[in-house]
């Protein structure tokens, strides 16, 4: 019985931090630390830093992240589930909600060009997030190469309609960060030799 | 078959999607243009509903691109798939290898993939105010008011964090936004 709630308790807790993070990511590891690690200690402040480091190197949103975490600590494969599905459900119903009447919404000519005014916000919120993202990248000669190199592909791209994947350039740059880590391994370990 | 395309094209979303929400806008925009799902214009309102409704940025506009596409089905084949990865991998994480990402190597592919991904965030974050400010079907027209609201939507954002701690929120963001473009076209 006891087991069976605590499953339950997953679910409406992370359905509650789900209805009420706005705006995704970082707002939301804020509200799982003060509820998760604060109030109901079910994680210590140890393991949340731990949580947003594998979220940051881990694909995904990282409020799944968080919750497939918590609820597998507590419970397993039943808790990870209950708890994901949980911070998943409100807004599933929301947006569901939000298109099935979204496009006849955009018709009105007042909406419409509040969207146009809400197009350049978003632009700026994008360049935002990838400014604070820089802001805490190590600054290192080869960061900095891959960071210019990608932009300046990713314009044309956009720009000019030219096809190429932003996941071929991941890739790519994944295996030259690889490569070249091997490579300096390879000669470090030469030098040692000699 | 739109639901197996669905499947697989946010699978490869919730798997490249390295660095959060934003890191997921290019990715997203790359599957629904490949498929001619929705169009650049639409993907700008997705991504204001989901800035502006709770929950992760992605899921949203997963379940919001389903819907519009394939219906109830097609939401949750989307939602499925695009949390699925970040589900397995966690799982995986904690089952057997916590060490995994103090790898050497992994370490090296991550170096790689985060400045790749920032610069993929910036690129889209200018590109998309070029479009909605200087550029109009890849010729250069500038469009006064547009450039306006710009800037006086860049000062309010970023000024406002020499005035409160943490500057006005998205949501605040874009509130002002709608309610200057209601003003002004």
């Amino acid at each position: 019985m006891k087991e069976k709630n605590v499953v339950i308790e997953l679910f409406c807790t992370f359905a509650r931090i789900g209805l009420f993070t706005f705006g995704g990511g970082y707002a939301m590891i804020s509200l799982i630390q003060d509820i998760c690690v604060e109030k109901k200690k079910w994680i210590s402040h140890d393991e949340m830093m731990d949580i947003t480091v594998i979220a940051e190197s881990t694909p995904g949103p990282i409020a799944i992240n968080c919750a497939t975490y918590v609820g597998y600590k507590m419970r397993g494969i039943a808790g990870a589930i209950a708890a994901t599905v949980g911070v998943i459900l409100p807004s599933f119903i929301i947006i569901y909600l939000i298109s099935l009447f979204l496009d006849s919404f955009l018709e009105i000519d007042w909406i419409a060009s509040a969207f146009k005014g809400i197009k350049i916000a978003v632009g700026i919120l994008i360049l935002d997030a990838a400014f604070k993202m820089i802001a805490k990248m190590p600054k290192k000669p080869f960061q900095m190469t891959v960071l210019t190199t990608v932009f300046l592909i990713m314009m044309a791209v956009n720009l000019f309609s030219i096809k190429i994947s932003s996941i071929t350039l991941m890739v790519a740059a994944g295996l030259c960060s690889l490569i070249a880590f091997c490579v300096s391994n390879n000669m470090k370990r030469e030098g040692q030799n000699l | 078959m739109i639901y197996i395309d669905l499947f697989l094209g946010f699978l490869k979303v919730g798997l490249f999607s390295f660095g959060g929400a934003y890191a997921a806008i290019p990715l997203i925009r790359d599957v629904v243009l490949h498929y001619g799902w929705i169009n650049d214009e639409q993907l700008a309102y997705m991504i204001a509903v989901s800035e502006s409704t709770p929950g992760p940025i992605m899921v949203n506009m997963a379940t919001y691109v389903g819907s519009m596409t394939a219906g109830i089905p097609g939401a949750l084949i989307a939602t499925f798939s695009v949390v699925l990865p970040a589900f397995v991998i966690i799982i995986l994480i904690m089952i057997m290898m916590k060490g995994l990402l103090k790898n050497p190597y992994a370490q090296a592919v991550l170096r790689g993939l985060k400045p790749c991904i920032m610069g993929i965030i910036l690129a889209m974050g200018f590109s998309m105010i070029m479009q909605n400010t200087v550029i109009k079907e890849k010729l250069v027209s500038p469009d006064i008011k547009s450039v306006v609201v710009c800037l006086v939507l860049v000062a309010v954002y970023f000024g406002s964090r020499k005035i409160v701690k943490f500057g006005i929120s998205p949501i605040v963001l874009i509130c002002i936004a709608a309610a200057i473009g209601i003003v002004v076209y």
